[in-house]
């Protein structure tokens, strides 16, 4: 079961869950990703130890994608 | 290879910082260079006026001691500005607790004290899923996240980060960098910098403000002691 998780003031929350044979969830989560990219979010995917990647459209076969916040200088 | 950063996709957050050259190896060293001589601008004045003034007058023993004093006092400040990306905020208590001067963690399960403490453990969940068994205990202890990177090892905590580079890794470049929400747990702000680290590091590092270059154990002193361990294992990862 695919996971996309956003990082929020609540530690994180799950925002849609799906697996390569469920069209429909896939669907639902293609969404949820598009409103959250809308928003401002960027979305990573890990591509092995120590490194990850971001990613603009929703990979069906990662197992967990993680919606995260611009970085700035402080 | 250390230096050299495999080719990857841009940090989209670079496209703000767009005046600013690459962050690379090259670069990084270039900057550590022009850091340590204006450290030595300051100190040597100063030196070299006391000695002077106590050889004219050695009378006058107390003004060469003020300005060996500002010689000392002068790196450290430097150095307390860069072990500064490493401390907790705690500036946002919501259970009237702020971070214990010492840096030790509250028990509340919270890294800073001021985040919801049921939601700092959900954000330790995830941010234990994206490291290793070794950094998630260390930073159970020490509220930081070791990271072995292209340029050298990072040592990420939830406002900035510091890279360690060169022999023995004795090079201590800190930067501060931070998400646009104060509001997040401490280890979701942690996992932010974490990604975008791990996404691209020359982009991350180009991003960042430097706050401080120079001997890794100056920054040491100045950090709390129950973060120093986490300096130390990422000096250890060089040996690894």
């Amino acid at each position: 079961m695919s996971r996309l998780v956003r990082m929020d003031r609540t530690g994180h929350t799950t925002l849609a869950e799906w697996s390569a044979g469920d069209p429909a969830a896939h669907e639902a989560a293609v969404v949820a990703f598009r409103e959250e990219l809308d928003r401002g979010y960027f979305a990573m995917v890990s591509t092995g130890e120590g490194h990850a990647e971001q990613v603009k459209e929703l990979p069906i076969d990662a197992d967990l994608v993680i919606l995260r916040l611009p970085i700035s200088g402080g | 290879m250390e230096g050299s950063a495999a080719h990857v996709a841009p940090l989209p957050e670079t496209a703000a910082v767009h005046w600013r050259p690459p962050m690379d190896a090259a670069r990084l060293h270039k900057r550590a260079t022009l850091w340590t001589l204006t450290t030595a601008a300051h100190v040597i004045p100063f030196v070299a006026a006391g000695i002077v003034l106590f050889l004219v007058q050695p009378l006058a023993v107390a003004v060469s001691l003020a300005s060996f004093g500002h010689a000392w006092i002068i790196p450290m400040l430097y150095a307390a500005r860069g072990a500064n990306v490493m401390r907790p905020s705690g500036a946002r208590p919501q259970n009237g607790s702020a971070t214990p001067r010492n840096g030790a963690r509250p028990q509340n399960g919270s890294a800073t004290g001021c985040a919801d403490p049921v939601a700092e453990r959900t954000a330790v969940g995830l941010l234990g899923d994206l490291v290793g068994h070794d950094a998630r205990a260390l930073h159970a202890r020490t509220g930081l996240v070791v990271e072995r990177g292209a340029l050298g090892v990072w040592v990420v905590g939830e406002a900035g980060a510091v890279l360690l580079t060169g022999r023995r890794r004795r090079r201590a470049t800190c930067f501060c960098v931070r998400v646009a929400d104060p509001d997040l747990p401490s280890a979701d702000r942690i996992a932010h910098l974490l990604l975008a680290l791990r996404a691209d590091e020359v982009g991350f590092a180009t991003v960042a403000n430097m706050a401080f270059s120079g001997a890794r154990w100056r920054v040491r002193r100045r950090l709390p002691a129950a973060m120093r361990p986490a300096l130390e294992a990422a000096a250890r990862l060089d040996r690894v």
